[in-house]
Protein backbone atom coordinates (compact mmCIF):
# COMPACT_ATOMS: atom_id res chain seq x y z
CA UNK A 1 0.00 0.00 0.00
CA UNK A 2 2.81 2.37 0.87
CA UNK A 3 0.51 5.29 1.49
CA UNK A 4 -0.46 5.64 -2.21
CA UNK A 5 -3.81 6.86 -3.39
CA UNK A 6 -6.35 4.45 -4.77
CA UNK A 7 -6.27 4.41 -8.59
CA UNK A 8 -9.26 5.50 -10.64
CA UNK A 9 -9.99 4.62 -14.25
CA UNK A 10 -8.62 7.13 -16.67
CA UNK A 11 -10.93 10.05 -17.21
CA UNK A 12 -12.55 10.27 -20.69
CA UNK A 13 -11.33 12.91 -23.08
CA UNK A 14 -14.80 14.36 -23.28
CA UNK A 15 -18.20 13.48 -22.04
CA UNK A 16 -19.49 12.86 -25.61
CA UNK A 17 -16.91 10.14 -26.31
CA UNK A 18 -17.86 8.35 -23.17
CA UNK A 19 -21.52 8.58 -24.05
CA UNK A 20 -20.92 7.14 -27.53
CA UNK A 21 -18.91 4.27 -26.10
CA UNK A 22 -21.53 3.21 -23.64
CA UNK A 23 -24.45 3.58 -26.04
CA UNK A 24 -25.94 0.30 -27.10
CA UNK A 25 -25.55 0.39 -30.88
CA UNK A 26 -26.01 -3.21 -31.87
CA UNK A 27 -28.03 -3.71 -35.00
CA UNK A 28 -31.45 -5.10 -34.43
CA UNK A 29 -33.66 -7.03 -36.79
CA UNK A 30 -37.27 -6.00 -37.06
CA UNK A 31 -40.00 -8.10 -38.61
CA UNK A 32 -42.64 -5.99 -40.26
CA UNK A 33 -45.67 -7.79 -41.60
CA UNK A 34 -46.90 -9.96 -43.23
CA UNK A 35 -49.97 -8.29 -41.82
CA UNK A 36 -49.24 -4.75 -40.81
CA UNK A 37 -51.73 -1.89 -40.59
CA UNK A 38 -49.40 0.49 -42.41
CA UNK A 39 -48.85 -1.66 -45.47
CA UNK A 40 -51.77 -2.15 -47.79
CA UNK A 41 -50.57 -5.48 -49.05
CA UNK A 42 -49.51 -8.74 -47.51
CA UNK A 43 -45.74 -8.65 -47.53
CA UNK A 44 -43.06 -9.18 -44.94
CA UNK A 45 -40.07 -6.92 -44.44
CA UNK A 46 -37.07 -8.16 -42.57
CA UNK A 47 -35.38 -4.95 -41.58
CA UNK A 48 -31.93 -4.66 -40.10
CA UNK A 49 -31.87 -1.45 -38.15
CA UNK A 50 -29.19 0.73 -36.65
CA UNK A 51 -31.29 2.89 -34.38
CA UNK A 52 -33.87 4.14 -36.83
CA UNK A 53 -31.72 3.80 -39.92
CA UNK A 54 -32.32 0.93 -42.31
CA UNK A 55 -29.11 -1.01 -42.91
CA UNK A 56 -30.59 -3.90 -44.82
CA UNK A 57 -34.02 -4.71 -46.08
CA UNK A 58 -35.15 -8.13 -47.19
CA UNK A 59 -38.56 -8.16 -48.83
CA UNK A 60 -40.40 -11.46 -48.63
CA UNK A 61 -43.30 -11.76 -51.04
CA UNK A 62 -45.51 -14.67 -51.94
CA UNK A 63 -48.15 -14.59 -49.22
CA UNK A 64 -50.91 -14.26 -51.80
CA UNK A 65 -49.50 -16.82 -54.22
CA UNK A 66 -52.37 -18.89 -55.49
CA UNK A 67 -50.92 -20.46 -58.60
CA UNK A 68 -52.28 -18.08 -61.24
CA UNK A 69 -50.16 -19.52 -64.02
CA UNK A 70 -50.80 -23.12 -63.01
CA UNK A 71 -54.55 -22.52 -62.92
CA UNK A 72 -54.50 -20.83 -66.32
CA UNK A 73 -52.57 -23.75 -67.78
CA UNK A 74 -55.17 -26.23 -66.60
CA UNK A 75 -58.28 -24.50 -67.95
CA UNK A 76 -59.36 -23.24 -71.33
CA UNK A 77 -58.29 -19.89 -72.76
CA UNK A 78 -61.58 -18.35 -71.68
CA UNK A 79 -61.39 -19.64 -68.13
CA UNK A 80 -58.31 -17.56 -67.43
CA UNK A 81 -60.14 -14.24 -67.78
CA UNK A 82 -61.66 -14.22 -64.27
CA UNK A 83 -58.24 -15.02 -62.83
CA UNK A 84 -56.81 -11.95 -64.51
CA UNK A 85 -59.42 -9.88 -62.65
CA UNK A 86 -57.78 -10.96 -59.45
CA UNK A 87 -54.27 -9.94 -60.41
CA UNK A 88 -54.50 -6.24 -59.73
CA UNK A 89 -57.89 -5.99 -58.10
CA UNK A 90 -57.80 -2.19 -58.14
CA UNK A 91 -57.77 -2.07 -61.91
CA UNK A 92 -59.12 -5.43 -62.99
CA UNK A 93 -60.19 -4.27 -66.46
CA UNK A 94 -56.62 -3.48 -67.44
CA UNK A 95 -55.47 -7.03 -66.75
CA UNK A 96 -58.51 -8.35 -68.67
CA UNK A 97 -57.53 -6.18 -71.63
CA UNK A 98 -53.90 -7.30 -71.49
CA UNK A 99 -54.73 -10.97 -71.43
CA UNK A 100 -57.46 -10.86 -74.07
CA UNK A 101 -55.35 -8.79 -76.43
CA UNK A 102 -52.49 -11.26 -76.06
CA UNK A 103 -54.83 -14.12 -76.98
CA UNK A 104 -56.18 -12.05 -79.88
CA UNK A 105 -52.62 -11.54 -81.06
CA UNK A 106 -52.18 -15.31 -81.29
CA UNK A 107 -55.56 -15.71 -82.95
CA UNK A 108 -54.90 -12.85 -85.36
CA UNK A 109 -58.11 -11.06 -84.44
CA UNK A 110 -58.72 -7.35 -84.88
CA UNK A 111 -61.54 -6.18 -82.62
CA UNK A 112 -64.22 -3.78 -83.90
CA UNK A 113 -63.74 -0.07 -83.27
CA UNK A 114 -66.66 0.16 -80.89
CA UNK A 115 -65.13 -2.46 -78.66
CA UNK A 116 -61.75 -0.73 -78.72
CA UNK A 117 -63.20 2.55 -77.47
CA UNK A 118 -65.10 0.75 -74.74
CA UNK A 119 -61.94 -1.07 -73.68
CA UNK A 120 -60.00 2.17 -73.48
CA UNK A 121 -62.75 3.89 -71.54
CA UNK A 122 -63.22 1.13 -68.98
CA UNK A 123 -59.46 0.71 -68.67
CA UNK A 124 -58.96 4.39 -67.93
CA UNK A 125 -61.71 4.33 -65.30
CA UNK A 126 -59.87 1.42 -63.69
CA UNK A 127 -56.60 3.35 -63.85
CA UNK A 128 -58.23 6.26 -62.01
CA UNK A 129 -59.48 3.88 -59.33
CA UNK A 130 -56.01 2.40 -58.98
CA UNK A 131 -54.24 5.75 -58.64
CA UNK A 132 -56.85 6.94 -56.17
CA UNK A 133 -56.25 3.89 -54.02
CA UNK A 134 -52.54 4.47 -54.17
CA UNK A 135 -52.70 8.17 -53.22
CA UNK A 136 -55.57 7.77 -50.75
CA UNK A 137 -54.09 4.81 -48.94
CA UNK A 138 -50.71 6.54 -48.78
CA UNK A 139 -52.35 9.44 -46.94
CA UNK A 140 -54.08 7.02 -44.61
CA UNK A 141 -50.88 5.23 -43.79
CA UNK A 142 -49.19 8.55 -43.13
CA UNK A 143 -51.99 9.15 -40.59
CA UNK A 144 -54.07 11.53 -42.69
CA UNK A 145 -57.58 10.12 -42.64
CA UNK A 146 -59.47 12.96 -44.36
CA UNK A 147 -57.83 12.90 -47.81
CA UNK A 148 -58.23 9.13 -47.84
CA UNK A 149 -61.97 9.60 -47.59
CA UNK A 150 -61.98 12.08 -50.50
CA UNK A 151 -59.94 9.62 -52.53
CA UNK A 152 -62.15 6.68 -51.70
CA UNK A 153 -65.29 8.65 -52.50
CA UNK A 154 -63.89 9.44 -55.92
CA UNK A 155 -62.83 5.84 -56.39
CA UNK A 156 -66.32 4.74 -55.50
CA UNK A 157 -67.68 6.96 -58.29
CA UNK A 158 -65.26 5.43 -60.74
CA UNK A 159 -66.22 1.94 -59.58
CA UNK A 160 -69.92 2.85 -59.81
CA UNK A 161 -69.37 3.70 -63.45
CA UNK A 162 -67.60 0.40 -63.99
CA UNK A 163 -70.46 -1.35 -62.24
CA UNK A 164 -72.93 0.24 -64.65
CA UNK A 165 -70.79 -0.97 -67.50
CA UNK A 166 -69.73 -4.41 -66.27
CA UNK A 167 -72.09 -5.38 -63.48
CA UNK A 168 -69.39 -5.60 -60.84
CA UNK A 169 -67.43 -3.00 -58.96
CA UNK A 170 -64.10 -4.68 -58.47
CA UNK A 171 -63.66 -7.93 -60.36
CA UNK A 172 -65.33 -6.69 -63.49
CA UNK A 173 -64.70 -9.61 -65.88
CA UNK A 174 -65.81 -7.29 -68.67
CA UNK A 175 -63.45 -8.02 -71.54
CA UNK A 176 -63.91 -11.05 -73.75
CA UNK A 177 -61.59 -12.58 -76.32
CA UNK A 178 -62.59 -10.68 -79.43
CA UNK A 179 -64.82 -8.13 -77.76
CA UNK A 180 -66.40 -6.90 -74.58
CA UNK A 181 -69.31 -8.40 -72.66
CA UNK A 182 -71.81 -5.83 -73.88
CA UNK A 183 -72.05 -2.18 -74.90
CA UNK A 184 -72.86 0.81 -72.74
CA UNK A 185 -76.22 1.07 -71.01
CA UNK A 186 -78.34 3.90 -72.43
CA UNK A 187 -78.01 6.19 -69.43
CA UNK A 188 -74.27 5.64 -69.07
CA UNK A 189 -73.00 8.76 -70.92
CA UNK A 190 -75.14 11.14 -68.85
CA UNK A 191 -74.13 9.49 -65.57
CA UNK A 192 -70.50 9.40 -66.61
CA UNK A 193 -70.54 13.11 -67.40
CA UNK A 194 -71.97 13.87 -63.99
CA UNK A 195 -69.56 11.54 -62.18
CA UNK A 196 -66.52 12.87 -64.03
CA UNK A 197 -67.40 16.36 -62.83
CA UNK A 198 -67.75 15.03 -59.29
CA UNK A 199 -64.43 13.14 -59.49
CA UNK A 200 -62.76 16.35 -60.70
CA UNK A 201 -64.24 18.25 -57.76
CA UNK A 202 -63.02 15.59 -55.32
CA UNK A 203 -59.58 15.60 -56.89
CA UNK A 204 -59.46 19.38 -56.47
CA UNK A 205 -60.41 19.00 -52.80
CA UNK A 206 -57.83 16.25 -52.39
CA UNK A 207 -55.28 18.53 -53.96
CA UNK A 208 -56.13 21.41 -51.62
CA UNK A 209 -55.90 19.27 -48.52
CA UNK A 210 -52.73 17.41 -49.24
CA UNK A 211 -50.50 18.55 -52.13
CA UNK A 212 -48.90 21.46 -50.31
CA UNK A 213 -49.53 20.16 -46.82
CA UNK A 214 -46.29 20.68 -44.94
CA UNK A 215 -46.30 17.34 -43.12
CA UNK A 216 -47.20 15.39 -46.23
CA UNK A 217 -44.55 17.13 -48.33
CA UNK A 218 -41.87 16.61 -45.68
CA UNK A 219 -42.62 12.92 -45.47
CA UNK A 220 -42.52 12.49 -49.25
CA UNK A 221 -39.87 14.87 -50.59
CA UNK A 222 -36.51 13.20 -51.13
CA UNK A 223 -37.61 9.91 -49.67
CA UNK A 224 -37.46 6.66 -51.58
CA UNK A 225 -35.42 8.21 -54.37
CA UNK A 226 -34.56 6.06 -57.36
CA UNK A 227 -32.44 7.29 -60.23
CA UNK A 228 -33.21 7.01 -63.90
CA UNK A 229 -30.37 4.55 -64.39
CA UNK A 230 -31.50 2.30 -61.56
CA UNK A 231 -35.03 2.27 -62.95
CA UNK A 232 -33.68 1.03 -66.26
CA UNK A 233 -31.43 -1.54 -64.61
CA UNK A 234 -34.30 -2.92 -62.59
CA UNK A 235 -36.75 -2.68 -65.55
CA UNK A 236 -39.03 -0.51 -63.42
CA UNK A 237 -41.96 0.86 -65.41
CA UNK A 238 -45.04 2.95 -64.85
CA UNK A 239 -45.35 6.04 -62.64
CA UNK A 240 -42.12 5.19 -60.79
CA UNK A 241 -40.09 5.26 -64.00
CA UNK A 242 -41.85 8.40 -65.21
CA UNK A 243 -41.31 10.16 -61.89
CA UNK A 244 -37.58 9.57 -62.38
CA UNK A 245 -37.75 11.51 -65.64
CA UNK A 246 -38.13 8.82 -68.30
CA UNK A 247 -41.25 9.34 -70.39
CA UNK A 248 -41.90 5.73 -71.26
CA UNK A 249 -45.51 4.67 -71.51
CA UNK A 250 -46.68 1.75 -73.65
CA UNK A 251 -49.75 3.80 -74.60
CA UNK A 252 -47.39 6.19 -76.40
CA UNK A 253 -44.44 4.00 -77.41
CA UNK A 254 -46.52 1.10 -78.82
CA UNK A 255 -50.05 2.49 -79.07
CA UNK A 256 -52.58 -0.31 -78.86
CA UNK A 257 -56.38 -0.06 -79.18
CA UNK A 258 -57.21 3.53 -80.12
CA UNK A 259 -54.62 5.32 -77.98
CA UNK A 260 -53.04 6.81 -81.10
CA UNK A 261 -56.27 8.69 -81.81
CA UNK A 262 -56.53 10.14 -78.32
CA UNK A 263 -55.16 13.39 -77.06
CA UNK A 264 -53.41 12.96 -73.72
CA UNK A 265 -50.07 13.77 -72.12
CA UNK A 266 -47.58 11.71 -70.19
CA UNK A 267 -46.50 13.53 -67.03
CA UNK A 268 -42.90 13.02 -65.97
CA UNK A 269 -41.07 13.94 -62.78
CA UNK A 270 -37.52 15.05 -62.10
CA UNK A 271 -36.18 13.66 -58.86
CA UNK A 272 -37.74 10.21 -58.69
CA UNK A 273 -38.84 10.58 -55.07
CA UNK A 274 -42.19 9.79 -53.51
CA UNK A 275 -43.48 13.31 -53.98
CA UNK A 276 -42.82 13.16 -57.73
CA UNK A 277 -44.62 9.83 -57.85
CA UNK A 278 -47.58 11.39 -56.10
CA UNK A 279 -47.67 14.31 -58.56
CA UNK A 280 -47.31 12.00 -61.56
CA UNK A 281 -50.22 9.85 -60.35
CA UNK A 282 -52.47 12.86 -59.76
CA UNK A 283 -51.73 14.23 -63.21
CA UNK A 284 -52.31 10.82 -64.79
CA UNK A 285 -55.76 10.75 -63.23
CA UNK A 286 -56.59 14.08 -64.87
CA UNK A 287 -55.29 12.76 -68.18
CA UNK A 288 -57.36 9.60 -67.78
CA UNK A 289 -60.47 11.69 -67.17
CA UNK A 290 -59.71 13.51 -70.41
CA UNK A 291 -59.43 10.18 -72.20
CA UNK A 292 -62.75 8.97 -70.78
CA UNK A 293 -64.43 12.16 -72.02
CA UNK A 294 -62.96 11.71 -75.48
CA UNK A 295 -64.16 8.11 -75.52
CA UNK A 296 -67.68 9.20 -74.57
CA UNK A 297 -67.71 11.79 -77.34
CA UNK A 298 -66.45 9.30 -79.87
CA UNK A 299 -68.89 6.58 -78.82
CA UNK A 300 -71.75 9.07 -79.08
CA UNK A 301 -70.58 10.06 -82.55
CA UNK A 302 -70.31 6.45 -83.70
CA UNK A 303 -73.74 5.42 -82.45
CA UNK A 304 -74.54 1.81 -81.69
CA UNK A 305 -72.37 -0.83 -83.29
CA UNK A 306 -71.03 -4.34 -82.81
CA UNK A 307 -68.85 -4.85 -79.73
CA UNK A 308 -67.77 -8.36 -80.72
CA UNK A 309 -65.67 -9.51 -83.59
CA UNK A 310 -67.61 -11.50 -86.19
CA UNK A 311 -65.33 -14.50 -85.96
CA UNK A 312 -66.99 -17.87 -85.37
CA UNK A 313 -63.93 -19.11 -83.48
CA UNK A 314 -64.63 -16.80 -80.56
CA UNK A 315 -68.19 -15.64 -81.05
CA UNK A 316 -71.22 -17.64 -80.06
CA UNK A 317 -73.83 -18.18 -82.76
CA UNK A 318 -77.15 -16.35 -82.53
CA UNK A 319 -79.52 -18.03 -80.07
CA UNK A 320 -82.35 -18.35 -82.60
CA UNK A 321 -80.16 -20.41 -84.89
CA UNK A 322 -78.79 -22.53 -82.02
CA UNK A 323 -82.29 -23.70 -81.22
CA UNK A 324 -83.19 -24.51 -84.81
CA UNK A 325 -80.09 -25.71 -86.59
CA UNK A 326 -77.71 -28.57 -85.96
CA UNK A 327 -74.46 -26.84 -87.00
CA UNK A 328 -75.00 -23.85 -84.76
CA UNK A 329 -75.97 -26.12 -81.90
CA UNK A 330 -72.68 -27.99 -82.26
CA UNK A 331 -70.77 -24.75 -82.56
CA UNK A 332 -72.42 -23.40 -79.43
CA UNK A 333 -71.56 -26.61 -77.58
CA UNK A 334 -67.94 -26.46 -78.69
CA UNK A 335 -67.66 -22.76 -77.87
CA UNK A 336 -68.98 -23.30 -74.36
CA UNK A 337 -67.04 -26.43 -73.49
CA UNK A 338 -63.67 -25.65 -74.99
CA UNK A 339 -63.73 -22.13 -76.36
CA UNK A 340 -61.35 -21.00 -79.08
CA UNK A 341 -58.58 -23.23 -80.39
CA UNK A 342 -55.61 -20.91 -80.46
CA UNK A 343 -53.11 -21.54 -83.28
CA UNK A 344 -49.75 -22.95 -82.32
CA UNK A 345 -47.19 -20.32 -81.48
CA UNK A 346 -45.99 -17.85 -78.92
CA UNK A 347 -46.59 -14.17 -78.43
CA UNK A 348 -45.90 -11.37 -75.99
CA UNK A 349 -48.28 -8.48 -75.65
CA UNK A 350 -47.84 -5.58 -73.25
CA UNK A 351 -50.19 -2.85 -72.14
CA UNK A 352 -49.70 0.05 -69.77
CA UNK A 353 -51.40 -0.88 -66.55
CA UNK A 354 -51.67 1.48 -63.59
CA UNK A 355 -48.40 0.13 -62.20
CA UNK A 356 -46.42 -0.12 -65.39
CA UNK A 357 -45.93 -2.54 -68.21
CA UNK A 358 -48.28 -5.48 -67.80
CA UNK A 359 -47.25 -8.10 -70.32
CA UNK A 360 -48.60 -11.49 -71.18
CA UNK A 361 -46.40 -14.11 -72.78
CA UNK A 362 -48.55 -16.92 -74.11
CA UNK A 363 -47.57 -20.21 -75.66
CA UNK A 364 -50.10 -22.38 -77.44
CA UNK A 365 -49.79 -25.84 -78.92
CA UNK A 366 -52.92 -25.38 -81.00
CA UNK A 367 -55.29 -26.81 -78.44
CA UNK A 368 -58.01 -25.33 -76.25
CA UNK A 369 -55.71 -25.28 -73.21
CA UNK A 370 -52.75 -22.90 -72.97
CA UNK A 371 -49.26 -24.32 -72.57
CA UNK A 372 -48.02 -21.21 -70.85
CA UNK A 373 -49.65 -18.08 -69.53
CA UNK A 374 -46.98 -15.83 -68.17
CA UNK A 375 -47.95 -12.53 -66.65
CA UNK A 376 -45.20 -9.95 -66.41
CA UNK A 377 -46.30 -8.39 -63.15
CA UNK A 378 -45.27 -4.74 -62.79
CA UNK A 379 -45.90 -4.82 -59.02
CA UNK A 380 -43.40 -7.63 -58.52
CA UNK A 381 -40.72 -6.13 -60.71
CA UNK A 382 -41.16 -2.62 -59.32
CA UNK A 383 -40.86 -3.90 -55.76
CA UNK A 384 -37.47 -5.55 -56.35
CA UNK A 385 -35.36 -2.34 -56.12
CA UNK A 386 -37.07 -1.17 -52.93
CA UNK A 387 -34.38 -2.68 -50.71
CA UNK A 388 -31.76 -0.56 -52.44
CA UNK A 389 -33.93 2.55 -52.46
CA UNK A 390 -34.26 2.49 -48.69
CA UNK A 391 -30.73 1.60 -47.67
CA UNK A 392 -29.63 4.26 -45.21
CA UNK A 393 -33.07 5.79 -44.99
CA UNK A 394 -35.20 6.17 -41.89
CA UNK A 395 -37.59 3.43 -40.95
CA UNK A 396 -40.50 5.84 -41.30
CA UNK A 397 -39.65 6.40 -44.99
CA UNK A 398 -40.46 2.79 -45.70
CA UNK A 399 -44.19 3.47 -45.42
CA UNK A 400 -44.61 6.15 -48.12
CA UNK A 401 -42.11 4.42 -50.40
CA UNK A 402 -43.97 1.15 -50.20
CA UNK A 403 -47.26 2.98 -50.73
CA UNK A 404 -46.14 4.72 -53.88
CA UNK A 405 -44.52 1.61 -55.32
CA UNK A 406 -48.09 0.34 -54.98
CA UNK A 407 -47.35 -3.31 -54.65
CA UNK A 408 -50.61 -5.14 -55.17
CA UNK A 409 -50.40 -8.57 -53.58
CA UNK A 410 -52.67 -10.22 -56.10
CA UNK A 411 -50.45 -9.18 -58.96
CA UNK A 412 -47.09 -9.42 -57.22
CA UNK A 413 -47.61 -12.92 -55.85
CA UNK A 414 -50.02 -14.29 -58.46
CA UNK B 1 -32.43 -18.87 -91.46
CA UNK B 2 -35.43 -16.83 -92.41
CA UNK B 3 -35.82 -13.11 -92.63
CA UNK B 4 -36.84 -11.66 -89.29
CA UNK B 5 -37.15 -7.93 -89.85
CA UNK B 6 -35.08 -6.94 -86.87
CA UNK B 7 -31.75 -5.20 -87.08
CA UNK B 8 -30.88 -6.42 -83.59
CA UNK B 9 -31.21 -10.05 -84.61
CA UNK B 10 -29.16 -9.42 -87.72
CA UNK B 11 -26.38 -7.96 -85.57
CA UNK B 12 -26.65 -10.85 -83.16
CA UNK B 13 -26.25 -13.44 -85.90
CA UNK B 14 -23.28 -11.60 -87.37
CA UNK B 15 -21.60 -11.51 -83.99
CA UNK B 16 -22.47 -15.04 -82.83
CA UNK B 17 -22.98 -17.15 -85.97
CA UNK B 18 -22.51 -20.39 -84.06
CA UNK B 19 -24.45 -19.50 -80.89
CA UNK B 20 -27.73 -18.50 -82.55
CA UNK B 21 -29.62 -21.69 -83.34
CA UNK B 22 -32.94 -20.44 -84.68
CA UNK B 23 -34.66 -17.15 -85.33
CA UNK B 24 -38.17 -16.19 -86.21
CA UNK B 25 -40.41 -13.14 -86.11
CA UNK B 26 -43.84 -14.77 -85.89
CA UNK B 27 -46.57 -12.29 -84.98
CA UNK B 28 -44.00 -9.53 -85.11
CA UNK B 29 -41.97 -10.70 -82.11
CA UNK B 30 -38.30 -10.96 -83.04
CA UNK B 31 -37.06 -14.16 -81.43
CA UNK B 32 -33.74 -15.94 -81.28
CA UNK B 33 -32.94 -19.31 -79.74
CA UNK B 34 -29.37 -19.27 -78.51
CA UNK B 35 -26.88 -21.69 -77.08
CA UNK B 36 -27.46 -21.77 -73.29
CA UNK B 37 -23.72 -21.84 -72.64
CA UNK B 38 -23.33 -18.50 -74.40
CA UNK B 39 -26.28 -16.73 -72.81
CA UNK B 40 -24.23 -14.23 -70.80
CA UNK B 41 -22.13 -13.28 -73.82
CA UNK B 42 -25.23 -12.87 -75.97
CA UNK B 43 -27.00 -10.75 -73.39
CA UNK B 44 -23.90 -8.62 -72.80
CA UNK B 45 -23.65 -8.00 -76.52
CA UNK B 46 -27.32 -7.04 -76.76
CA UNK B 47 -27.02 -4.69 -73.81
CA UNK B 48 -23.77 -3.01 -74.75
CA UNK B 49 -23.88 -3.02 -78.54
CA UNK B 50 -27.58 -3.00 -79.34
CA UNK B 51 -28.88 -0.80 -76.46
CA UNK B 52 -31.25 -3.36 -74.99
CA UNK B 53 -31.03 -1.71 -71.60
CA UNK B 54 -34.09 -3.26 -69.99
CA UNK B 55 -34.61 -6.92 -69.24
CA UNK B 56 -38.37 -6.83 -69.01
CA UNK B 57 -39.11 -10.43 -68.23
CA UNK B 58 -37.52 -13.76 -67.48
CA UNK B 59 -39.64 -16.85 -67.49
CA UNK B 60 -39.49 -20.49 -68.50
CA UNK B 61 -41.69 -22.92 -70.36
CA UNK B 62 -41.85 -26.63 -69.65
CA UNK B 63 -42.21 -28.68 -72.84
CA UNK B 64 -42.59 -32.04 -71.14
CA UNK B 65 -41.56 -34.86 -73.47
CA UNK B 66 -39.29 -32.71 -75.57
CA UNK B 67 -35.57 -32.79 -75.25
CA UNK B 68 -34.21 -30.41 -74.00
CA UNK B 69 -37.24 -30.06 -71.78
CA UNK B 70 -37.14 -26.44 -70.61
CA UNK B 71 -36.90 -23.15 -72.39
CA UNK B 72 -35.78 -20.08 -70.48
CA UNK B 73 -37.29 -17.01 -72.11
CA UNK B 74 -35.92 -13.47 -71.82
CA UNK B 75 -37.75 -10.41 -73.08
CA UNK B 76 -35.52 -7.44 -73.76
CA UNK B 77 -36.47 -3.88 -74.52
CA UNK B 78 -34.43 -1.05 -76.01
CA UNK B 79 -36.06 2.16 -74.73
CA UNK B 80 -34.23 4.50 -77.11
CA UNK B 81 -35.00 2.56 -80.28
CA UNK B 82 -38.34 1.27 -78.93
CA UNK B 83 -37.43 -2.26 -80.00
CA UNK B 84 -38.13 -5.57 -78.38
CA UNK B 85 -36.44 -8.90 -78.77
CA UNK B 86 -37.02 -12.29 -77.23
CA UNK B 87 -34.10 -14.57 -76.44
CA UNK B 88 -34.66 -18.20 -75.61
CA UNK B 89 -32.27 -20.85 -74.35
CA UNK B 90 -33.12 -24.52 -74.08
CA UNK B 91 -32.13 -26.30 -70.92
CA UNK B 92 -32.10 -30.06 -70.39
CA UNK B 93 -33.95 -31.71 -67.54
CA UNK B 94 -30.97 -33.54 -66.01
CA UNK B 95 -28.78 -30.50 -65.54
CA UNK B 96 -31.45 -27.84 -65.35
CA UNK B 97 -29.09 -24.93 -64.99
CA UNK B 98 -28.12 -21.85 -66.92
CA UNK B 99 -25.80 -18.94 -66.20
CA UNK B 100 -27.39 -16.04 -64.34
CA UNK B 101 -27.56 -12.62 -65.98
CA UNK B 102 -27.91 -10.68 -62.72
CA UNK B 103 -24.46 -9.21 -63.26
CA UNK B 104 -25.81 -7.57 -66.44
CA UNK B 105 -29.38 -6.77 -65.48
CA UNK B 106 -30.39 -6.14 -61.88
CA UNK B 107 -34.00 -6.93 -62.75
CA UNK B 108 -33.04 -10.56 -63.37
CA UNK B 109 -32.51 -11.08 -59.64
CA UNK B 110 -36.11 -11.61 -58.56
CA UNK B 111 -37.29 -13.03 -61.87
CA UNK B 112 -34.60 -15.71 -61.91
CA UNK B 113 -35.50 -16.53 -58.34
CA UNK B 114 -39.08 -17.00 -59.46
CA UNK B 115 -38.08 -19.34 -62.29
CA UNK B 116 -35.89 -21.28 -59.85
CA UNK B 117 -38.78 -21.46 -57.41
CA UNK B 118 -41.51 -22.55 -59.79
CA UNK B 119 -39.53 -24.57 -62.36
CA UNK B 120 -36.48 -25.72 -60.43
CA UNK B 121 -34.04 -24.33 -62.98
CA UNK B 122 -30.82 -23.22 -61.34
CA UNK B 123 -29.04 -19.99 -62.22
CA UNK B 124 -25.31 -20.30 -61.93
CA UNK B 125 -23.73 -17.21 -60.41
CA UNK B 126 -26.93 -15.82 -58.94
CA UNK B 127 -26.07 -13.89 -55.76
CA UNK B 128 -29.11 -14.96 -53.73
CA UNK B 129 -30.86 -17.96 -55.22
CA UNK B 130 -33.72 -18.67 -52.81
CA UNK B 131 -37.37 -19.46 -53.29
CA UNK B 132 -39.37 -16.27 -53.64
CA UNK B 133 -43.08 -16.92 -54.01
CA UNK B 134 -43.22 -20.22 -52.15
CA UNK B 135 -41.79 -21.14 -48.77
CA UNK B 136 -38.56 -23.01 -48.24
CA UNK B 137 -40.21 -26.26 -47.15
CA UNK B 138 -42.31 -26.54 -50.30
CA UNK B 139 -41.64 -29.83 -52.08
CA UNK B 140 -41.32 -29.78 -55.83
CA UNK B 141 -41.69 -27.07 -58.45
CA UNK B 142 -45.35 -26.43 -59.21
CA UNK B 143 -45.13 -25.01 -62.73
CA UNK B 144 -43.51 -28.16 -64.06
CA UNK B 145 -46.03 -29.99 -66.16
CA UNK B 146 -45.57 -33.21 -64.18
CA UNK B 147 -46.53 -31.49 -60.93
CA UNK B 148 -50.20 -32.35 -60.41
CA UNK B 149 -52.41 -29.41 -59.52
CA UNK B 150 -54.08 -31.33 -56.70
CA UNK B 151 -50.91 -32.36 -54.90
CA UNK B 152 -50.95 -31.71 -51.18
CA UNK B 153 -47.96 -30.34 -49.34
CA UNK B 154 -46.82 -31.50 -45.91
CA UNK B 155 -47.78 -29.30 -42.99
CA UNK B 156 -44.95 -27.10 -41.85
CA UNK B 157 -44.59 -26.16 -38.23
CA UNK B 158 -43.69 -22.67 -37.09
CA UNK B 159 -40.18 -21.62 -37.88
CA UNK B 160 -38.01 -19.96 -35.34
Amino acid sequence: MAGGLPTFPEAPASIEDDFERDLHTEHQVLNMGPSHPATHGTVKFLIELDGETIINLDIQVGYLHRGFEKECESGTWYQAIPYTDRLNYNSAVLANVGYCMAVEKLLGIETPEHCQWLRVMSGELARIADHLTRCGAACLELAAMTPFLYGIEARELSWDLLEMLCGARVTSNYIRIGGVKHGMPRDFPATAKDFIARIRKLLADFDKVITSNRIFVDRLKNTGVISKEDCIRYAVTGPILRSAGVGLDVRKTDPYLVYDQLDFDIPIGEVGDNYDRYLVCVEEMHQSLRIVEQCLTQLKKMGPGPVDVADPRVRWPAKGRVFNRMEELIQQFKSVTEGPLVPEGEGYFAIESANGELGFYLVSDGSAVPVKVRCRPPSFINLAPMGGMLKGAMLADLIPTFDFINMIGGECDR
Amino acid sequence: MEDFGSSALRKLIDEFPDAVRETHANLGDATAVVDPDRIVAVMRFLRDEADFDMLMDVTAVDYLGRNPRFEVVYHLYAPDANQRVRIKARVAEEAAEIASVVSLYASANWMEREVFDLYGIGFDGHPDLRRILLYDEFEGHPLRKDYPKERRQPLVGPRN
